[in-house]
Formats: C-alpha cells, structure tokens, sequence
C-alpha cells in the first residue's frame, strides 16, 4: 500500500501501518494519544486495541473513539490468551518497560506477529555526545534528562538483535531510518545502520 | 404541572400506579425468577426519552442503580426534583435523546411501579410485604427483557448505569449478548465484594431492628420503620462518598452553632447532612425494597454462573464494552473494573477501560465530571458510527 493515503507526519508510524495486513486484528502496546491506532483504523480498517499506562492518554483514546485499556505493558499482557491477535505493536515503548526481555516474549505469544520500533542508542549523535561531552545524550526525539526520564531500558540496533536471537524471534523485516526520517540502506551491513540509524522498526514472528 | 407548585404524587399510591409509563403482564408472559417462583401478574413500570429510528437500532437502555428508579433524565413525582441523570441524558448532552431514543425502567422489586414487596399482592389484596419472592440482579434484566421485548426492540444499541445498574450491564451483556450492540458499565464489579455485603447487612439489620418494621407487615399495620430505614441511608450515604469529599463539603465545621453543645444533637454539619439524607430518603423510598434490593446485589456474583471464570460470562461476545472506574471508589475500587477488563480480554471482546480521576468518591458516576462525559460522548459516538446509527 502507497504511504501517501497515510495522513500522518510520524514515517515510523506510516512504516508500521506498512507492515500490517488490512483487516486484521492489532494490539498497540502503549498507543499514547492513539494517533497510530486511528491510523490503522481508518487507513488498514483493522480491528485496532490498545494498552495505554497514562490515564490521560486513554481518556483521550476513548473519548476519539478507540478502544483502550489503562494498563501497564509488563504487567498486564500476561491477561491476554495466546494468539489474540494478528500483531501486537510496541511503538517507541521497549525502552520505557521494566522487562523488555519478557514484554517480547508476550507480544509473540498473544500475537502471530510483533511489530517493534524503538529509537537507537547506538546512532552516531548518541554516541558522540556520550563520547565528546561525558553525558547522557538529549536530543530531538528522546528530549529528557537523565533524572526525568521515562526510558529506563535503552538498547541499539545490535542489541534488539541479539535479544531477537536470545528468545529465538524470528526478523521477518526490519527497517532503519535516519534522523531526517530516510531509509538507511537496505542492503547496509548492520553496523550502518546501527550508527545511522536513529531509529528501527522491525517485524517478528516466533521463531 | 407548574414546576413552581409541584403537587408531589403519593409513594404508596406511586408502587401500584405509577406517573410514568408502565407495562402489565398476565399469565402468558409470565416473570420466571431465579429462586424458582413465576410471577404471572407483574408489571414494569419505566420512562423513555426522545424517540426510536425507524430501524429501531438506536435503543438506549439506562439502568438504575440501588436507590434510583426510572424517573431518569425529568421531574421525579415523589421528590418534584429533577431526574437523577439530568447531567448525562438529554439534547445535546453525552447521551443525546435527540440521536437515541432512551428507555429507563424501575427494577423487579422496586417501589416506584415496578411489581416489588410494597405492590399489592393479587392473590391476597394485601401488600406482598416479605411474601415477594428473593429477587437477583438476572431477575431485574429479565423483566427488563420482557420490555423491550414489548416494545418492539430486538437489539440495544446499548446498555449503560454505574453501580447496581453497572451489574444489570453486565447481566445484560452475559446472558443476551446478541440483543446488546455496545455496554457502558460504569463504577461497578462482576461481584458484590464481602465488604460491600457487610455495609449491607449492617443497613437491613438497622431496618429489621426498628419496631415499626412489624416483621415487614408496616404497610398493612399502618406503620413505618422510618428510624431504621433512615439508619440504613445515613450507613450507606458514607460509601458512596468519599473523605475528601465530606471534608471539602463539610471538615469539622459546626451546624448554626458557635460551640459544640456537649449533647448529642447534630454539632456537626455532616451529621445534619446525614440526618437530612436519612429523612429525605425515608420519604420516597420503601423499606422492604431496601431489603431486596441490597440482597440482589449481594448475591450478585457473574463468574459464579459461569463455573468461576468470569471471562466464560463473555465468550464469544460482539458486544463492544467501555468500563469505567473511579479513584476515590472505595466501594467499588479499580480492582473490580480490572477484573472485568481481564475477563472481557480473555474472551477477545472489544473493551475500552479508564480509572478516571474524581475525589468525589463511588457516587462520581452521577456528577458533573467532564472525563466521564468525555468517555461516554466518545464511546457512544464510535459505538453509533460502528452501527451506522
């Protein structure tokens, strides 16, 4: 499907919507304000839910329509029975969990397919700031100091891999894109993107 | 009926003649209760609002909580106060009676002119009084059943109510999933939890103790227990309320006095206040209906039905539901929501689920809170563009 009829500014998002089979049925894992779920409904005419931990955020779901939970992702995926759901999405969330290892785990139990989007901590300008000033790198798309921060649990590219590897999630696709929102290049060795990429998106399913 | 002279109807006449619509039943449609009585001549008496389609999909069913009846959304003929939902329901409000055509009925056991213990028992001519059989919370949706039935409506587009009417939702929801489009259960649980049937047995015990309760016979005696019943209000009033609440309303502030009066008179103003509710309710509601009300919900228990797994009361279910709870709920806290939340998840159902901030406490659900509105407006909304409504 062309990106073109996705109105939204976020190319992760449209990435996403991308990866999605229209009419199937979709969990967004922290949806936030639900701008990717009403995406997806309205662009892939999914059967679209959410899990949102910020009571405002669900209020704002609901109140546009959506069907939302107030929940926590570590917590409360464990309520969902196997293969519930076509995709499970974690959308610049994985860094903001207590257990990244064990939210994987779920998504691909209660969905065929998980779809992950994180931003790199291995992108050259993190690296460069950690590097040339001595702290904890504030940039555009991850704007918060270190004390005030909801991202606890931050990995690069490589490392998503290998937590991949470790539970045996099969990368049916991944995408990088760099800080201007490009692809970086498909056929890029994965040290490229991991120093290019700002963000990631990848597709899993159970190995 | 000028609103500036309201001429109050009389409560007993009101539990046998209701100002409000009301639909009999005889013998052919006979109330099958769950404690294995057949009601064969019964009556539901209810009020509706704004007008069905021609499809008849835009059905809204209110259902009350403990103490309410169907005087939803107008004057109340026993209070000549507005309806308890005013907020909620009417042009251009959250439940908007110029899109939906809204149905609220007074509950089995009820005494607002719904068949309950003070309507008079055809068999004897006298008040059924305790001789009503033990009502539950699947008896009150299926007498609610039998009217929409009656009126023509094959499927809700949805049924909404916190509390008690929260549990008639569900009810709902369980055991004619096809007949309910979309369900707004809100500040309620699945079950009545040992604390809430403890706060209850302490409001019937302080009824039965009065003696003007006559073993249940005041009506044909000529007596009230109006003492006891006013005990059980004032009891139950705290629940719904919440400290924050009564100390932002009333603190330790003292009632048209400048010092205490070392007696027990009402000292404080929330001890006036609670004598006031006490009173009031004593004047519009029957004391034997507080007693089978209190019991339906005690005995309301939806996973129980369904072998302990509640997520079986919802298998396989269409309906779409948005669940509400609210912080200073401590009667019925989040938890309960989640559980249901929990349930309706493990049977792949479409569900919405908010804790919304209010410091108002369990009666939040009645009030003026804008994220409430905020809610119901946009489930409502998306409820009625997925019906094409």
């Amino acid at each position: 499907m062309a990106l073109t009829d996705l109105h939204t500014n976020r190319i992760d998002l449209k990435l996403v919507a991308e990866m999605v089979t229209p009419g199937s049925r979709v969990l967004d894992v922290g949806c936030g304000d639900g701008e990717l779920l009403a995406l997806l409904a309205d662009s892939r005419h999914v059967d679209a839910r959410g899990i949102e931990l910020s009571r405002e955020g669900v209020a704002g779901c609901v109140a546009r329509g959506l069907s939302v939970i107030q929940g926590d992702a570590d917590t409360d995926l464990a309520d969902y029975p196997d293969d519930s759901f076509d995709y499970v999405i974690l959308s610049q969330t994985i860094q903001a969990t207590r257990n990244p290892r064990l939210v994987l785990e779920q998504m691909l139990r209660i969905g065929r397919r998980a779809i992950v989007s994180f931003p790199n901590f291995g992108h050259w300008r993190m690296r460069t700031q950690v590097f040339f000033m001595g702290r904890m790198p504030v940039t555009d798309s991850l704007p918060y100091a270190w004390w005030d921060t909801p991202n606890i649990h931050f990995c690069t590219i490589r490392d998503f891999v290998t937590l991949c590897d470790t539970i045996g999630a099969e990368k049916e696709r991944a995408v990088a894109l760099d800080a201007a929102g490009g692809k970086v290049g498909v056929s890029a060795p994965w040290w490229l993107w991991n120093l290019f990429g700002a963000q990631a998106v990848f597709l899993l399913k159970r190995g | 009926m000028s609103d500036l002279s309201p001429s109050l109807a009389d409560p007993l006449k009101e539990a046998n003649e209701p100002s409000s619509l009301v639909a009999r039943f005889g013998p052919d449609t006979p109330l099958l209760m769950d404690c294995g009585v057949s009601l064969d001549h019964w009556q539901i008496a209810y009020q509706t609002y704004g007008s069905l389609n021609a499809a008849r999909s835009n059905a809204i069913l209110v259902c009350h909580a403990l103490t309410g009846d169907q005087h939803l959304a107008s004057r109340n003929p026993i209070t000549g106060k507005g309806g308890w939902w005013t907020a909620m329901i009417g042009p251009g409000k959250p439940i908007d009676t110029e899109r939906f055509f809204v149905i609220c009925s007074n509950v089995i056991g009820g005494c607002t002119g719904t068949t309950g213990p003070a309507s008079t028992n055809a068999a004897t001519g006298k008040p059924w009084g305790l001789q009503f059989p033990v009502v539950t919370i699947r008896d009150m949706v299926r007498a609610q059943r039998h009217l929409i039935d009656s009126l023509g409506i094959e499927s809700l587009f949805c049924a909404a109510g916190g509390s008690m009417g929260g549990m008639q939702v569900l009810q709902w929801a369980a055991s004619y999933p096809e007949r309910v489009f979309s369900a707004l259960p809100l500040a309620t649980g699945a079950k009545h939890s040992a604390q809430n049937i403890a706060f209850h047995e302490v409001g019937r015990q302080a009824v039965m103790a009065d003696p003007d309760w006559r073993g249940g016979r005041y009506l044909e005696e000529g007596t009230r227990p109006a003492k006891g019943l006013s005990v059980a209000r004032m009891g139950a009033h705290i629940t719904y309320l919440s400290e924050p609440a009564l100390h932002r309303k009333f603190g330790r502030k003292l009632q048209d006095r400048e010092a205490p009066t070392f007696s027990f008179d009402a000292d404080f103003q929330v001890e006036s206040y609670l004598r006031y509710q006490g009173v009031s309710f004593v004047e519009r509601f029957d004391a034997n209906s507080y007693l089978y009300m209190t019991r339906a919900m005690d005995y309301f228990d939806l996973a129980d039905d369904h072998g302990g797994v509640l997520a079986k009361a919802f298998a396989g279910t269409k309906t779409r539901f948005c669940v509400a709870s609210f912080t200073s709920d401590w009667l019925f806290p989040t938890a309960d929501s989640r559980a249901i939340v929990h349930a309706l998840n493990a049977a792949g159902a479409s569900v919405s689920f908010v804790e919304l901030e209010s410091d108002k406490g369990h009666d939040a659900f009645l009030l003026e809170e804008p994220n409430l509105f905020a809610t119901t407006r946009g489930f409502i909304g998306a409820a009625a563009r997925a019906r094409g409504i």
